[in-house]
């Protein structure tokens, strides 16, 4: 029930709006409730032969009440529209604010596609369950409460068919649903796995052919799906016991109603009830049991929404594991970066640290190389400058300062990072540089590009600068998507610039020309360069070598070739051929 | 195992829009509807008869009560002055017997329809599914090349569920409303004709206002439609770029973008379920308005004493004019269930066709008569085919002319010739390749993306069909074997691994379902996956799910290559993973690949300097060309394009 609390504090400006529709709602059942009495005795007048001028005064009145009716019921569903559409904007809103506060251990708790479906079929779900909720699971009651009450004193004794039909179908839409709800629930686990069995099917088709398994697959599928079929059927069989459940109700009313009525018209003579209460009865009757049936329904649905509901919550609720000091340093002075006895594990649950004690010393303009094995904590390591993520114990300092003390924004501008999965956005590939700096100009774009070693394949496009991007960057080559992700991170002219593994599918040429380039034209930037190649960091000041979350060795090339086995090995493994031959 | 991230139907849908302006149906629409219906027929050839009986018979009961009412009134009436009920009650009591045996009727109806429909549509289902899915199954690799994945999984997630809807639910209320409109239609004109009358102009007067309201649906349902996939699309990007976002302080930006998109599908949003909210309420009140001018024009008729003009010849009274009321209720609201029912019926046909459309796909043409058996050769050196499983396996070779047939030694030799080939035609991928691989010789394809090194293996397997060339497997034409012969004979290691939800040893075993535990262990072994395997929590029997995410990239590899080894074919199709994984996994896999690589013939798209520099042949691609061939050293000394690619200074990707 919390999580249901969480969402609807999104509700705010769309509270009166909810509030207007529960009102409109019980107007709009008041009326409906009121015009079969009035009809009953529009009735009893035509029968009793008074003066046309009774009836069409009545008529008028029952105009009045449809007409009022009908008001109630458009602007209820306007109303319910716009609390409903509203809050799930909120919501949509809400989560993807929330989503702009999440550090990069949030980020890693949910999956991309897992969020994306959180803010979206979810959000769906909650706008459809809330939009039932506020108006049909006001109505169902009020109108059965509204109808019982009208029914009694319109029909008298007449309503006691209503004390007998009501607790049976109550009795028996809760035994329906208790027994069905569980096997549905089961049932639907097996649907899901089934489905599941067919994306694999789809996805690794290649696979289920090249090995000639079609039959196989067939016979596999055949089984799970008959499997489902018994347990939906026997499922099925349960739920569709309240049509003639129903019927049944409805049929005895029908008889109830005409025989008792008759009865008691003919022995008041008319004075008690008369023949315009019988058709009134009736129409109660309808009115009780629909809404019934309605909420048994609803019930349903808000259950199987309950789900969306949680997850949603569940984002909303998340707070931000990285936050601002009280009085934050706003300017970062030069580009050292120091890190004292840094440990990191990304989670508590984390079996093992992924960093483990780890000191390192680099000066302002240094250009260092980083090198090791996948696992090895290579971009765990750099991810700790900018603060993506938190120390777990340790120190861990940029411009002599602890980079908790400094707000973000001015330290994040300061340190650069390319990171690995190197995405642009749809868009401009002039938007797509901006990002770096809003306020650039045009040459200092070019000159970033230039930098970057992406001026030249940047003009040989149609549009230049002005080209676009299409969605996930499919247009251009990995290499290139590279060069533009460097030259964005180039604009925000960094004090630090750490390349994460970002030129491995650019050319070896090109790559020195770009490392020859950040020699030459930023010289005081600190440059970080994580690499697969070791002809990418064989230049640097230092390099430090990465293993299973330690820094074994640190040097520059002749140091390391000289005393670290683990270096001479890589260095070995890629020159080995290619080099001696073209020596 | 969460269901996230799948289509997950919200209740009630997305919402469509309703009422008469919506309902735009088409021929086509409605012939594969009609093929719907009749292969349900099929599938239940007595039972859909008794079915739809019943559901006319109840229909037709649920619509005459008040007949009874009438003569229930009628005789109200005519006791109503003396009070007399004991003279009364028999004459009621005579006619609610009728009613109430004709209720017991309609109830046994009822009960028998909906069970039997709750069996029919769990069978429906299931024949549907297995239809569809032994379909797919037999489709062309080239089906699912060309179709998003998550198109083809809406088949058996939206499409199908459309349909459930439509058998279990549209179709039979719609036979039931429209029973119950045209009965209750007879029985009002029964009573009296100037009603009738009356009643049919409010009709016609509703259904010109739903017209209009459902139009204003329509319109912005689908204008929703479109601020949906703006948004989600934003949403997608940018929940995907999110470290990005965060490294370039972006979030604001990020926040503006998204709110301008986020109002306008609220405005579009709260509009379209608007218009479809007060559908309700305006249907109902004009009912209610109807049925107060019915009630007055009926007041009118029998105070002034209008002559009734009627199939009955009844005089219009008060019994006539209280079930006439009600009628007209039933009529109205029957009305609405049918255009309901029809839109519904509507939406539900575009899942059918959809349906249909994949049933009615070319399956994968298969002529091969050539086939693979096991034989045993004799000293003589003739091979004969016996049962039995031998370790030994040639092609029979039926001739058709003279009734003869041939038996070729299975060894794996495979020679492409003057090969052409084009995904869509005019955009030819492969121009003149020839490859040679004699037994047990390992070729490998080096190239750019998009140069054909895919396509080339592609075709070896008859996954795509040749345009033009030839390639002959051991002298033989492959377009002679039998598909499933020809993939048997050749084991695939691909770049993405595919593993199945199940234990690990049942997907190694997945490459020849006869292996015993132990030859599974074997092949194991040999790759170098024994060691990671038995250090699983469940060693062997450890369950796999959701394409073994609980296994690292590296270890579901090894699968895979334990996978190929366990069926032991001549040939080989290996694709070597691009993304890197970890060296000292790296090594292993390597390892792996190279045990499975010996002593067979093998296609390798290489990746990897090692395995390129021990291929006896070296091809290398550049769109759909071969430029260069040879061995390493003799393309190095070439100093081409071979060259350049291994020292780096050519960009690959």
């Amino acid at each position: 029930m919390s999580s249901a609390r969480t969402i609807l504090r999104s509700l705010r400006q769309y509270k009166s709006a909810t509030i207007l529709t529960l009102v409109f709602i019980v107007g709009e059942v008041f009326l409906e409730v009121l015009i079969p009495f009035i009809t009953a005795d529009m009735v009893n007048y035509i029968k009793d032969g008074k003066s046309l001028d009774h009836i069409v005064r009545i008529g008028l009145v029952m105009v009045l009440a449809a007409m009022l009716s009908l008001a109630c019921g458009v602007l209820a569903g306007m109303f319910c529209s716009k609390a409903s559409a509203g809050l799930a904007a909120n919501l949509r809103h809400d989560m993807f604010c929330r989503v702009q506060d999440f550090s990069f251990a949030n980020i890693d708790k949910f999956s991309t596609s897992s969020l994306v479906t959180r803010m979206t079929t979810d959000i769906t779900n909650v706008q459809n369950a809330y939009m039932m909720t506020i108006r049909t699971a006001v109505r169902a009651p009020v109108m059965f409460v509204f109808a019982i009450i009208m029914s009694f004193i319109m029909g008298g004794s007449l309503a006691m068919t209503f004390v007998i039909v009501v607790p049976v179908l109550i009795f028996g839409l809760i035994m329906i649903a208790r027994k069905a709800m569980p096997a549905f629930r089961a049932v639907f686990r097996k649907y899901d796995k089934l489905n599941e069995s067919v994306e694999e099917n789809v996805r690794g088709m290649r696979v289920v052919k090249g090995f000639a398994r079609e039959e196989y697959e067939c016979d596999k599928f055949a089984s799970a799906s008959d499997d489902i079929r018994k347990d939906l059927t026997r499922a099925e069989r349960i739920v569709a016991v309240n049509t003639p459940m129903m019927q049944l109700c409805i049929y005895f009313n029908m008889v109830f109603i005409l025989y008792v009525g008759s009865k008691l018209i003919i022995r008041s003579k008319g004075t008690d009830i008369d023949v315009g209460q019988i058709s009134g009865m009736m129409v109660y009757g309808m009115q009780i049991l629909m809404s019934l049936m309605m909420i048994s329904m609803i019930y349903v649905m808000l259950t199987m929404s309950f789900e969306s509901v949680r997850r949603i919550s569940e984002v909303l609720d998340e707070s931000p594991s990285i936050t601002e000091p009280a009085n934050p340093v706003t300017e970062v002075a030069d580009g050292s970066v120091d890190m004292e006895n840094v440990s990191f594990r990304y989670s508590s649950k984390a079996a093992r640290d992924a960093l483990e004690n780890v000191d390192l010393h680099i000066d302002s303009g240094m250009t260092v190389g980083i090198l090791g094995g996948t696992g090895s904590s290579k971009t765990t390591l750099i991810q700790l400058i900018p603060r993506l993520y938190d120390v777990t114990s340790g120190v861990v300092k940029v411009g002599g300062v602890d980079v908790r003390e400094y707000a973000l924004k001015p330290l994040r501008d300061a340190v650069s990072v390319v990171l690995q999965k190197n995405l642009i956005f749809s868009g401009t590939i002039r938007e797509n540089l901006l990002w770096g700096n809003e306020n650039a100009t045009d040459e200092e774009m070019i000159e970033a590009a230039k930098l970057a070693q992406a001026h030249d394949f940047i003009m040989s496009f149609p549009d230049g600068y002005d080209s676009r991007i299409e969605q996930g960057g499919t247009n251009v080559s990995g290499g290139q998507k590279q060069r533009l992700c460097i030259a964005r991170a180039l604009l925000k002219r960094p004090k630090i610039l750490i390349l994460d593994d970002s030129t491995s599918a650019v050319d070896t040429r090109t790559d020195a020309l770009i490392r020859a380039g950040f020699r030459s034209f930023i010289p005081e930037t600190t440059k970080i360069i994580i690499a697969q190649r070791v002809a990418s960091v064989m230049d640097a000041d230092m390099i430090i070598v990465m293993e299973g979350g330690h820094i074994v060795a640190k040097g520059d090339h002749e140091e390391l070739l000289r005393d670290c086995a683990i270096y001479r090995e890589i260095y070995e493994q890629q020159t080995k051929g290619g080099v001696s031959d073209e020596q | 195992m969460s269901s996230e991230g799948k289509v997950v139907k919200a209740p009630g849908g997305r919402g469509g829009p309703r009422g008469f302006g919506a309902v735009k149906g088409n021929k086509e629409s409605f012939a594969t509807l009609l093929r719907v219906i009749k292969k349900y027929k099929g599938y239940f050839p007595k039972m859909t008869p008794v079915v739809i009986i019943c559901i006319l018979l109840a229909a037709i009961i649920g619509s005459i009560p008040s007949l009874f009412i009438q003569k229930v009134i009628k005789i109200i009436e005519k006791w109503y002055e003396t009070g007399d009920w004991a003279s009364a009650r028999p004459e009621i009591v005579r006619y609610l017997t009728i009613l109430v045996s004709l209720y017991a009727l309609a109830l046994i109806l009822t009960i028998c329809q909906t069970q039997m429909m709750a069996f029919m549509t769990q069978k429906f289902m299931d024949k549907l599914r297995n239809e569809m899915f032994s379909k797919m199954e037999k489709l062309p690799i080239r089906f699912f090349d060309t179709h998003k994945h998550g198109d083809i999984m809406s088949y058996y997630t939206n499409d199908i569920d459309t349909l459930r809807q439509l058998v279990s639910q549209s179709i039979p209320t719609f036979i039931q409303a429209i029973v119950t409109v045209a009965v209750v239609f007879f029985v009002m004109i029964y009573f009296s004709v100037w009603m009738t009358l009356v009643l049919i102009a409010g009709v016609i007067a509703m259904i010109i206002i739903t017209a209009k309201v459902g139009a204003g649906s329509a319109k912005y349902f689908i204008r929703q439609q479109k601020a949906v996939a703006d948004t989600e699309g934003y949403i997608q990007e940018m929940m995907n770029g999110q470290k990005v976002i965060k490294v370039f302080n972006h979030e604001t930006q990020a926040i503006d973008g998204f709110n301008t998109l986020n109002d306008g599908f609220y405005e579009d949003s709260w509009k379209a379920h608007a218009y479809a909210n007060i559908l309700g309420p305006i249907i109902n009140n004009i009912g209610n308005i109807l049925y107060v001018t019915l009630a007055l024009v009926g007041g009118i008729f029998i105070i002034k004493d209008v002559q009734n003009f009627s199939l009955s010849r009844m005089a219009f009274d008060i019994s006539v004019l209280v079930p006439f009321l009600n009628m007209a209720k039933q009529f109205m609201g029957n009305l609405n269930q049918l255009t309901m029912q029809m839109n519904a019926i509507v939406m539900a046909s575009a899942g059918a066709a959809r349906i249909c459309a994949l049933l009615d796909e070319e399956p994968e043409a298969d002529d091969g008569y050539v086939t693979l058996v096991n034989v045993v050769e004799d000293e003589n050196g003739e091979l004969h085919e016996v049962a039995e499983h031998t370790g030994k396996w040639a092609w029979r070779h039926p001739h058709k002319a003279d009734g003869t047939v041939t038996y070729t030694l299975l060894k794996g030799d495979v020679r492409m010739t003057e090969v052409d080939f084009a995904y869509e035609e005019g955009k030819d991928v492969l121009h003149d390749v020839s490859v040679f691989a004699e037994p047990g010789q390992q070729v490998a394809f080096v190239g750019a993306t998009g140069a054909g090194k895919t396509t080339i293996t592609n075709l070896i397997n008859r996954f795509y069909d040749i345009a033009d060339g030839k390639i002959r497997y051991d002298g033989i034409n492959i377009n002679k074997i039998r598909k499933d012969d020809l993939r048997r004979s050749m084991g695939l290691v691909l770049q993405e691994t595919n593993l199945f939800t199940g234990s690990v040893i049942d997907n190694i075993r997945y490459g020849r379902l006869e292996a015993t535990d132990e030859e599974c262990r074997e092949a194991a072994r040999l790759v170098g996956a024994d060691d990671f395997i038995t250090r699983l929590p469940d060693g062997y029997n450890t369950m796999l799910t959701n394409n073994g995410t609980n296994l690292s990239q590296g270890q579901r590899q090894l699968i895979a290559i334990a996978r190929a080894a366990v069926a032991d074919p001549p040939v080989m199709i290996l694709d070597e993973a691009t993304s890197s994984i970890d060296t000292r996994t790296e090594a292993i896999v390597q390892r792996g690949m190279d045990k499975l690589m010996e002593g067979r013939t093998v296609f390798v798209i290489a990746h990897r300097l090692s395995t390129v520099m021990d291929s006896d042949v070296i091809m290398v691609l550049d769109h759909g060309r071969i430029i260069e061939r040879g061995d390493h050293n003799r393309l190095i000394a070439e100093k081409g394009t071979y060259y350049r690619l291994y020292t780096g200074a050519f960009e690959l990707e």
